[in-house]
């Protein structure tokens, strides 16, 4: 088994003078989910449709599986899933027809088709609504139907572009907690495009934020939180003289303290352990009520690299 | 690939019979054409229905009508209803794609012509048959087939290079459309040419040999519908197909 299930070298792609997709390189280990984190039109859908081989890029290769997207992409299709920008359902076709279509297009026996289309309907909450047509189902049914065909192969990988977007909040936790329980079961490596931070945070172990067709940051979540600033302790309490304050910015481990509202904000400078910050602040008279150790989430993350990325743009305009 | 086709041709007759309402296409369509051709005409006519060789036109005419009804829908539809990309992303080859898209519509218009005829020869034999089992003429039988066939080829390749660069299902059939006016406006303009032309055009008619003339008007066709297939395969490119919507 190829160590990474996609790997791209200098990918680009420009649409007429547009650059779309600006030099990416990045490596997707294969058994994991790779969240695409970028704004509309930063050129996630675009990377999808190259890595499926359905356009071909302006310079730079890549791999999927071992195949070569321009010369081998049958290979790649072969052996993929994808749930693009649209569902890709045929709305007059009842659930069971448009699966029915997608296992003879991926040649499933006729009796492994219709135990696996049974299977994953059934774990989606959709096989009582099978024979119905999916154009009157909801939103969120739809996008479930369209994961089941995506999976519905067992494909290596599956390509799944902002999967929850317009779903309402609880559609898009429904069909979070189906997506994570089907990944895990299936094995399947996903390279999953969205905008939805807490999604990539929740099912990603690997991250790549993209703007304007440039990859601005990839790494785990953890990493990426760790880059995007210093930890913070939060403190709230009584008594905070202004000598203790002076004395905490003294001190190596603390970038600046803070007071505003009886409550003590510490930028460290780095993970330090927080016990004797406070033993030392209780010391000089303080009364502690909470002590919260903030980490900086992915969306303190994302926006940051985007505001940079700006900055730098507007700089350099 | 043979698989590959007759997996798409099984999902566009699914969505053309057991899905779709109203009379653009399925079965209102279908039985409809039956109705006039397989019944309404033969009876019309009576006997003479089998052997008159302006059968053979009505015949040849009928694909086209047909395959023109629902060949506009096959790339642009799916273009329009945001099924295009899913398709490309899958497995199936261009050429399977592309034949199953093909072989749909010529299936959908030469076999209802197909019904249809096998209809009229019923309504003869019980109008007219008096125990006796009337046929077509061979010459005739064959002439029908083949060419009812090319034509809906023709229908069928003309419309899938239409319907693979529209933008609509709507404008694909208004592009057909205009189409299908021109090649009839010779037919359309005949009875308004001059008295003493009109008269030499329809006695050069006249005179053509039958059998020789449809031997020519089928051999034009199948160089027709070859270099037709090849144009919609060279039109068929996915990176375009997926820009393009």
């Amino acid at each position: 088994m190829e160590p990474y299930a996609i790997k791209t070298h200098g990918l680009s792609r420009d649409f007429g003078s547009v650059r779309a997709l600006d030099n990416l390189s990045i490596e997707v280990s294969t058994g994991s989910v790779f969240g695409f984190l970028g704004p509309n039109g930063a050129g996630k859908t675009t990377t999808i449709r190259l890595l499926l081989g359905l356009l071909e890029p302006s310079s730079g290769n890549s791999e999927v599986l071992g195949f070569d997207t321009q010369s081998q992409a049958d290979e790649i299709r072969y052996r993929s899933g994808a749930l693009l920008e649209h569902n890709g359902l045929y709305e007059r076709l009842n659930a069971v027809n448009n699966l029915e279509f997608y296992g003879r297009v991926w040649r499933i026996p006729a009796n492994d088709r219709q135990t696996r289309i049974r299977e994953l309907l059934t774990n989606l909450d959709l096989w009582e609504r099978r024979k119905e047509p999916v154009a009157n189902w909801s939103r969120g049914m739809k996008q479930k139907l369209a994961m089941a065909r995506a999976l519905l192969h067992r494909p290596a990988l599956l390509f799944l572009d902002e999967p929850t977007a317009g779903l309402d909040p609880s559609a898009a936790a429904r069909l979070r907690d189906d997506l994570e329980s089907l990944v895990e079961q299936e094995g399947v490596t996903v390279f999953l495009n969205t905008h939805n931070l807490a999604e990539a945070e929740r099912l990603c172990q690997q991250i790549g934020i993209i703007r304007g067709g440039k990859l601005v940051a990839n790494g785990a979540p953890n990493e990426l939180r760790a880059r995007a600033g210093n930890p913070q302790l939060e403190i709230t309490g009584k008594g905070f003289s202004p000598e203790a304050i002076q004395e905490l910015r003294s001190r190596p481990e603390v970038l600046s303290a803070e007071l505003h509202n009886n409550k003590l904000t510490l930028q460290l400078r780095e993970a330090v352990e927080s016990a004797p910050l406070v033993s030392w602040l209780v010391g000089s008279g303080a009364q502690i009520e909470e002590v919260i150790k903030a980490q900086s989430s992915l969306e303190d993350v994302f926006l940051s690299l985007v505001n940079e990325d700006e900055q730098y743009l507007e700089g350099g305009s | 690939m043979i698989t590959d086709i007759i997996t798409i041709m099984w999902k566009e007759a699914r969505e053309l019979f057991l899905q779709r309402s109203g009379l653009r296409g399925g079965w209102m369509g279908m039985l409809i054409m039956i109705a006039v051709f397989g019944v309404l005409f033969p009876l019309q006519s009576g006997v003479e229905w089998l052997s008159a060789p302006t059968t053979v036109l009505l015949w040849a005419w009928l694909p086209f009508i047909l395959v023109n009804s629902v060949v506009a829908d096959s790339f642009a539809g799916e273009r329009e209803r945001h099924t295009l990309e899913t398709l490309l992303a899958s497995r199936l080859s261009d050429r399977a794609i592309l034949s199953g898209k093909l072989c749909s519509a010529i299936a959908y218009g030469w076999g209802i012509t197909l019904i249809g005829l096998v209809g009229s020869l019923v309504t003869i034999n019980i109008a007219h048959g008096a125990g006796e089992f009337l046929f077509f003429p061979p010459v005739i039988g064959l002439a029908i087939l083949l060419l009812s066939f090319l034509i809906a080829w023709l229908a069928a390749g003309l419309g899938v290079i239409v319907s693979l660069r529209a933008t609509s299902v709507r404008q694909a059939q208004q592009t057909l459309s205009l189409g299908f006016l021109f090649l009839f406006l010779p037919l359309l303009a005949l009875p308004l040419l001059p008295e003493g032309l009109r008269v030499s055009v329809t006695n050069a008619l006249s005179g053509l040999d039958i059998q020789m003339t449809g031997i020519i008007l089928a051999a034009f066709l199948l160089v027709f519908d070859v270099a037709l297939l090849l144009a919609a395969t060279r039109r068929f490119v996915r990176a375009r197909l997926i820009l393009n919507q």
